[in-house]
């Protein structure tokens, strides 16, 4: 996993919360900053794409490992 | 990025009902729409501070029951005192376990999106509504407030 800026775990959290926290984390960060959120909600995979997609923060990785899902999204 | 525009119109004020208006306007909020929703009917019950929303099996033949509560319960078992009540905390506990979201919180959270909350004058008027009891930060319009709004948008959702 490349560098980030900040992390948000999201982890035990349903639809739509990991979408809401990592939109309030990106609200408080600066463009080309970097967010990494961690995820348990399987949903979470094809909502982060349309998140980036609808939003234009770009989604630069979106992998799972170990049970858990990560997602980088660097802030447009 | 131009703004998209959500409307919703809310209408039905039980807890398992109460989820798609904030779940979708919430989120359509995070994802840069200009978002309203207009409360009219049952849907007031969702804009109180004290909510005490619940939810019945009656009359909805799809909805999961624990432990094959449906096979052992005729429908008239459904209506007996106290089934409600049980059936709203087991509904609860269940959220809570799997990560849901309250009503409470996505509600908070569509206010701090700036989501316009609307709520129908008639209605207020028509049950003798006490506004005293509703959150603040909410309007109340009518019918030709919401069109103005609803006529520009690009999604309309009727919940």
């Amino acid at each position: 996993m490349a560098e980030f800026d900040q992390e948000l775990d999201a982890s035990g959290l349903n639809c739509p919360l990991p979408i809401l926290r990592a939109k309030k984390t990106l609200n408080g960060m600066t463009g080309g900053q970097i967010l990494h959120v961690i995820a348990t909600d399987p949903g979470s995979v094809k909502d982060f794409d349309a998140f980036a997609k609808q939003t234009g923060n770009e989604l630069m990785e979106s992998k799972e490992d170990g049970g858990k899902f990560h997602f980088l999204i660097r802030k447009s | 990025m131009e703004e998209k525009k959500l409307a919703i119109i809310a209408t039905k004020g039980s807890l398992d009902w109460a989820y798609p208006p904030f779940i979708l306007a919430s989120t359509a909020a995070a994802l840069g729409y200009q978002t309203q929703i207009f409360f009219t009917f049952y849907g007031l019950q969702l804009l109180k501070k004290k909510l005490a929303l619940e939810v019945t099996p009656l009359g909805n033949p799809g909805m999961p029951m624990p432990m094959g509560m449906d096979k052992w319960f005729p429908v008239l078992g459904l209506a007996l005192p106290g089934m409600q009540g049980m059936m709203t905390a087991m509904m609860k506990q269940k959220m809570k376990a799997k990560g849901v979201a309250s009503v409470d919180q996505l509600r908070d959270l569509c206010q701090e999106a700036e989501v316009k909350l609307i709520a129908c004058q008639m209605t207020v008027d028509l049950f003798d509504m006490d506004t005293a009891e509703f959150i603040d930060g909410i309007e109340y319009a009518g019918a030709a407030s919401f069109f103005e709004f609803a006529g520009d948008s690009d999604i309309c959702l009727y919940i």
